[in-house]
């Protein structure tokens, strides 16, 4: 039988509520709304009280049930007397009333207005600044420790890092940097044939894999692979409380975490570059001597008669500078995160976004400077 | 060895019966042999040195791990032997408190209890949020629905956990390491809750726990597990067997090494 309850008046300024049936919140138990309808129209209620001999089976439903009541009651200024409860269902309600409910926590404008959520965004965008300039300067104290010898982390550490930063790297960074030099060689040769001058493909390739897209492409898949590892490592570690650790043991946190990882990204960087140079080039070759009858002696001669030093300079201080700025941000984001396993996530999201947004706007700028130097 | 399968058929208040459980990681056996028996009501304390493998046999009375060999039966049906469909019922009736609460983080207090809830029954949003307030209120949080897990103490980070084990009136409540990290009043205060729940809504109540306080205060049945010979030593109330258990490694452990 579902749960039923009736009103009795024993006396005038006493309100009975006789429970039965079985309570249980899977049979969507009554609602106290008759129990209200009486509050509200006779103030001479001053107690209630219950019968429950009648309940057979109850769980949360029933003390739903009481906590409106109780609710109610409190209102209208009205006593409760349990002692009519089955014996557990008294005792949980007593359990449930023992701590009052904590008030004015700050957290029921869940949603503020439009304008002000723009002025809460803004003003964290501000305050955002000075933390990056904050880190940027820690970074750089630390490597001036570096360089006086002071500095306090373990050499395993480093090789553990640029063994996963470089080595590591190479089967992605052959891959892409393969497929890019075969999409620049197949584009430009299509355009150049119609001159019958696929020879300077070789140029276009060894010139555009070099200066730009080896160390954009790689810059990219850093990004991608080590910045958002960098974010999630460090992130973790400030979840376990390990950063604060190292501080409270006297350990620098950026000697000890965020140098290696920047060291270790500075030195593989140019590696890389090089290395994808390297593969684009051979991809250059097998599109022009397979597609474009082209020899590889001749696609050598061009090759070389094309390249210069000062453009693989330029590739590689792009490259270099494009691994100063994943590593920043990478380790920056994880630095920030919070305490929560969401704000994991929320770092390793952002230091690739950083990481990117950084090397684009540095990718802009060292063209238009190394334009101007003419080199 | 006596098999509780007809100790089992002997006993109509078994609530969960393990039988011959040998849990082990690959061929490494952490423990063999196990068989006892919780009674409906039972506050059942797990118990044992570190490293013995207490919280290995919770995730296999939880589902979570398979045994290697042996069953573990709830009432009459052997979980690891049941459909997927059948599991899934079985384990309706378990509430779960993780030792480091394991609340979703992503999800405010009133969220993490009211996933459950929106899932399994048919309540409305609007009763939902009542029985997240009642559940909080029993574990003292009433008020905090809107914080995140992140945003509170440890200690009630726990009883947030203890709330979302209860959030659908289980019939069992698995408890591990459920006062580690909470001072002696705090932790009392989780004690008398958990008497509390038993004795209200006749919960069994599966606790792992070394805090010889609680495992006096409120267990009423117990297995040790022994790391050395790796199988269980004995079963039984604890205070009884911290009196008059043969075993001396028993008696010392639950004399906190004064035998």
């Amino acid at each position: 039988m579902p749960g039923q309850l009736n009103l009795q008046f024993p006396s005038p300024d006493n309100l009975r509520i006789v429970l039965a049936g079985s309570w249980l919140l899977s049979d969507s138990p009554p609602a106290p709304d008759d129990i209200t309808v009486q509050l509200q129209s006779r103030s001479d209620i001053h107690k209630i009280s219950f019968d429950g001999s009648a309940v057979t089976h109850w769980d949360s439903g029933l003390l739903i049930f009481l906590a409106r009541v109780y609710q109610q009651a409190d209102e209208h200024n009205t006593d409760i007397d349990p002692a009519g409860l089955p014996d557990g269902a008294r005792r949980m309600m007593k359990l449930a009333t023992a701590v009052p409910p904590k008030e004015d926590t700050g957290k029921h404008s869940k949603h503020p207005p439009l304008l002000e959520r723009i002025g809460l965004t803004a003003l964290s965008m501000w305050r955002a600044a000075p933390e990056m300039l904050h880190f940027l300067g820690e970074v750089t104290l630390s490597f001036g420790r570096l360089f006086r010898g002071k500095a306090q982390f373990r050499r395993s550490d480093l090789m553990l890092v640029i063994e996963d930063v470089g080595p590591h790297a190479l089967p992605i960074v052959t891959l892409i940097s393969f497929l890019v030099g075969l999409i620049v060689a197949y584009m430009g040769a299509v355009q150049l044939q119609q001159f019958g001058a696929q020879i300077y493909i070789a140029n276009l390739v060894s010139l555009g894999m070099t200066r730009e897209m080896g160390a954009l492409m790689t810059g990219i898949i850093m990004a991608g692979r080590t910045g958002a590892a960098y974010a999630a490592q460090l992130g973790s570690m400030q979840v376990n409380e390990e950063i604060d650790a190292f501080r409270v043991m006297g350990f620098n946190p950026i000697d000890f975490l965020v140098l290696p990882r920047m060291l270790a990204l500075i030195m593989m960087m140019p590696l890389l570059v090089l290395y994808a140079g390297i593969v684009g080039i051979t991809a250059g070759m097998f599109v022009a001597i397979t597609a474009f009858d082209i020899t590889t002696f001749e696609y050598y001669q061009q090759t070389v008669r094309s390249m210069a030093w000062s453009h693989i300079c330029v590739g590689v201080i792009k490259g270099t500078v494009y691994g100063v700025l994943i590593a920043f941000a990478g380790c920056l984001r994880g630095m920030q995160c919070g305490r929560s396993a969401q704000s994991v996530g929320e770092a390793t999201t952002s230091a690739v976004v950083t990481g990117i947004l950084f090397i684009v706007i540095a990718a802009s700028l060292l063209t238009i400077l190394f334009q101007q130097l003419g080199i | 060895m006596e098999t509780t399968a007809a100790l089992h058929k002997t006993d109509p208040d078994a609530h969960i019966t393990v039988e011959d459980l040998t849990m082990a990681y690959g061929d490494f056996i952490i423990q063999r042999d196990l068989n006892f028996i919780i009674r409906r009501g039972d506050i059942f304390i797990i118990m044992g040195g570190s490293g013995c493998g207490k919280s290995t046999l919770l995730r296999h009375m939880i589902g979570l791990k398979s045994p290697a060999s042996g069953r573990v039966l709830f009432n009459d049906s052997s979980y690891w032997d049941s459909s997927a469909a059948e599991q899934q019922r079985i384990k309706r009736d378990f509430g779960i408190s993780f030792q480091g609460g394991a609340l979703w983080s992503s999800l405010t207090l009133a969220e993490n209890i009211a996933l459950p809830l929106g899932e399994y029954t048919d309540l409305t949003p609007a009763d939902i949020a009542e029985v997240v307030t009642l559940k909080l209120s029993l574990v003292g949080l009433a008020g905090f629905e809107e914080f995140y897990p992140s945003e509170i103490s440890g200690g009630m980070q726990k009883r947030a956990a203890l709330a979302r084990a209860i959030a659908l009136d289980p019939q069992i409540l698995f408890f591990d390491e459920p006062s580690a990290g909470l001072d002696p009043i705090s932790s009392r205060r989780l004690d008398d809750l958990i008497l509390e729940l038993r004795d209200s809504l006749g919960t069994t109540i599966v606790i792992v726990t070394h805090e010889l306080a609680s495992i006096f205060a409120i267990g009423n049945n117990a297995v040790f597990l022994d790391a050395q010979t790796r199988t269980m030593l004995a079963t039984g109330n604890p205070k009884t067997l911290r009196d008059e258990s043969p075993d001396p490694g028993i008696r010392q452990f639950l004399n906190r090494g004064e035998t």
